[in-house]
């Protein structure tokens, strides 16, 4: 009899660098189940379910366009206003939606985390998996008022090479809002008044992300501020490859690259240790 | 000689009663600035008592130590606290253990609810995948199986609308569908799958039977006698956190039911007859329960008869008495009321009806098998004379617990309603 080929062996403590990989990859089919159920239920739900995606980024483009560019006349970079301010809103949105819905991963989900044991983290990488949905959707809305633009008002639109790390970008930008996201969610087990200040805070946070004004509009203070935001290169990359204005260097992307890496895995470390035993808490 | 699918090595689980921290951040925030001003405990300070109230530590497992062969069907019972639920969570993976090591050899899968994650906007078939994929399965396994879940659960008309149409029954057997259909190699199954109508417990426990021939494992945990006596070869017992016994099931659950049988009462001699109930005219000297044999027992099985038996001594030549004996359930509810007089009994007694002698006499009555349902009942001794002088009263004087055999339970297994549980006649014609 061999005792050797044990296939679980259940511990207390495991190390914190053990994150169970090769689980989370025999459940990837569930992945794509979470991540269908989304779609069908956001899509089934309600009849502006879609539309809306599209109803949001419209109307605050349009609000953004009153208040900062007429009435306080922001300048953007000479780029045509609705353009500056949609561009800058999709990736925002789609930031704040991967961090504000994986951050109650554990509360939302206790229910189903209290029953059967699968990889926790399938959850949170589901939620960024369906925002690219309504992501895509904002993101084509972009591309035809971009045609619209180019050739009916005859702007000035110079999509180049660098919208080819369109990916990348978006890779960046899902690992912050999931790494985030998760260290949130890991803290809201223990302390549930974070919740509050999350959604405030992602509100502000837009403030210092240069989706309102270009980033060459600060000096100084302010501009070292905003450039501490891992986010503020990578918007002002994605203008950049879209309409040709932005300020950004490689040191800037390099640093926006090594936060994101860090605060990821900060997040998945910190996600693993609460994991093993949140039941007992929430 | 099948091998070790299970080693569970001196497994203990630690809950910290109230909370860990204070719960919010504020509060912890101006623990932690206090603690830097060195100012200790300023949420704590005025009551230490308090602080070391908030730390109380429970353990709803202590050191438990077994092994599960391959193709054994392992029942695990406990009252309510016994920590089942808590060893269930860690072999799920729920939870972790604060101590001790389990060794698992194959796949596992735990079923402690059916029908986890279903969405109601889904149909019946998506939620087949979700479920399935959500207990373990890969979609391609689902893929395979799904003509046989989708037949095994009845819904084939339905089985693409979404199921917030179904009834609840609906649900219920799509769900377990799913759930019969794993192929884990160790299943772990909470009484919650007991419950419910009777076709879905049939199925459930036959499914589980069918299981087991397979030659996989089960852990089950229950706290129906019947159900894990018709199912199980082998029982673990555990109280208060502790594993008691580890043998074969019938002997578990024998000793679990004698062990809960505390403030039951078989017999109640009157040793000091000044004592006794009654008075110059008779007293009681002894009530008892009795079982077919004859011996004073507290528990009877449902399907076995039983007698109540009162002992009492005449002390005046011509009494008159009648002995009777009232029926009480735990919660109060009077059962019945029998007396030996000669109008109220089905046979003849010689004493009923006529003058007595001095001296001893035992009255006995019989309750017939299949009468009374399961459960604690309570009852009173009565002596009376003349028909309606109370002469001797003892109250409670027997208590005693009336055990499922599990004879009347080869379809049903969940709660049975009433305070008797009779075998009736039953006819069905076709009209």
């Amino acid at each position: 009899m061999d005792t050797k080929t044990w296939t679980l062996i259940i511990k207390p403590k495991t190390s914190s660098f053990d994150l169970h990989l090769n689980d989370l990859w025999r459940y990837r089919d569930l992945l794509f189940m979470f991540v269908k159920r989304d779609f069908v239920a956001v899509y089934k739900q309600t009849i502006l379910g879609p539309l809306w995606f599209i109803i949001q980024p419209i109307l605050t483009t349009i609000l953004f366009m009153v208040v900062f560019d007429q009435v306080a006349g922001i300048p953007t970079d000479g780029a045509p206003p609705a353009l500056f301010y949609l561009s800058g809103l999709v990736i925002w949105n789609y930031f704040s939606s991967c961090l504000l819905k994986t951050s109650n991963t554990f509360t939302n989900n206790a229910g189903i985390f209290g029953k059967v044991y699968f990889p926790r983290l399938i959850v949170p990488l589901s939620i960024v998996i369906s925002a690219l949905i309504s992501f895509g959707i904002q993101l084509g809305l972009l591309l035809v008022l971009l045609g619209y633009f180019f050739l009916f008002l005859d702007s000035q639109i110079q999509l180049n090479y660098y919208l080819f790390f369109l990916p990348i970008l978006l890779a960046m930008v899902a690992a912050l809002g999931l790494g985030f996201g998760i260290i949130i969610s890991s803290l809201t087990t223990k302390y549930r008044d974070l919740v509050f200040l999350v959604s405030f805070g992602v509100q502000l946070l837009m403030y210092v992300t240069p989706v309102i004004y270009p980033l060459s509009f600060f000096s100084g203070n302010y501009k070292a501020l905003i450039l501490a935001n891992p986010l503020t290169p990578i918007i002002e990359f994605f203008r950049f490859s879209i309409l040709g204005v932005g300020d950004f260097s490689g040191w800037q992307i390099g640093y926006s690259v090594i936060f994101t890496i860090i605060s990821l895995l900060a997040g998945i470390l910190l996600f693993n240790k609460v994991e093993r035993d949140f039941m007992d808490v929430i | 000689m099948s091998q070790i699918v299970i080693r569970v090595e001196g497994v203990s689980k630690r809950y910290q009663l109230g909370s860990f921290g204070t719960g919010t951040i504020k509060e912890d925030l101006n623990r932690w600035w206090a603690n830097l001003r060195g100012k200790k405990n300023y949420y704590f300070g005025i009551d230490e008592s308090e602080h070391n109230n908030r730390e109380e530590e429970y353990w709803a497992l202590k050191d438990i130590n077994f092994e599960i062969k391959q193709g054994e069907i392992l029942g695990i019972i406990g009252k309510n606290g016994a920590g089942k639920s808590s060893l269930l969570k860690i072999l799920s993976r729920i939870t972790t253990p604060t101590a001790g090591e389990i060794k698992i050899r194959g796949r596992i899968a735990s079923l402690l609810e059916v029908g986890t994650g279903f969405h109601p906007e889904l149909t019946g078939k998506e939620n087949i995948f979700l479920n399935g994929a959500i207990l373990g399965m890969t979609k391609s396994e689902i893929k395979n199986k799904l003509d046989e879940i989708i037949a095994f659960s009845g819904v084939e008309k339905h089985i693409d609308t979404p199921i917030k149409r179904y009834s609840s029954g609906m649900y219920v057997r799509l769900a377990f569908a799913v759930a019969a259909h794993l192929e884990p190699e160790i299943l772990i199954v909470d009484e919650v799958l007991a419950v419910g109508d009777a076709e879905f417990q049939k199925k459930c426990i036959g499914k589980m039977g069918q299981i087991a021939h397979d030659g996989r494992t089960i852990l089950f945990v229950s706290h129906n006698m019947a159900a894990v006596n018709s199912l199980c070869k082998r029982g673990l017992l555990l109280n208060k956190g502790e594993l008691l016994l580890n043998d074969s099931m019938e002997k578990v659950v024998n000793f679990y039911l004698n062990e809960s049988d505390k403030g039951l009462v078989a017999q109640t001699n009157f040793e000091d007859v000044n004592q006794a109930p009654g008075n110059k005219n008779a007293r009681i000297l002894t009530i008892r329960i009795v079982n077919k044999n004859g011996v004073a027992c507290s528990i009877v099985s449902i399907s076995d008869v039983f007698y109540l038996e009162i002992i009492f001594e005449n002390y005046v030549n011509g009494n008159l008495l009648t002995s009777n004996i009232q029926l009480y359930t735990q919660s109060g509810v009077g059962v019945l009321s029998t007396a030996n007089w000669k109008s109220a009994i089905s046979n003849v007694d010689q004493f009923s009806g006529i003058p007595l002698k001095k001296g001893k006499y035992r009255s006995k009555v019989k309750i017939p098998a299949n009468f009374l349902n399961e459960g604690i009942y309570f009852a009173n001794a009565i002596l009376l004379q003349n028909s309606s002088n109370i002469v001797a009263f003892a109250k409670e004087a027997v208590v005693f617990n009336v055990i499922d055999s599990g004879e009347m339970r080869k379809e049903y297994l969940g709660d049975w309603l009433g305070v008797i549980r009779p075998k009736l006649v039953w006819t069905t014609n076709l009209e």
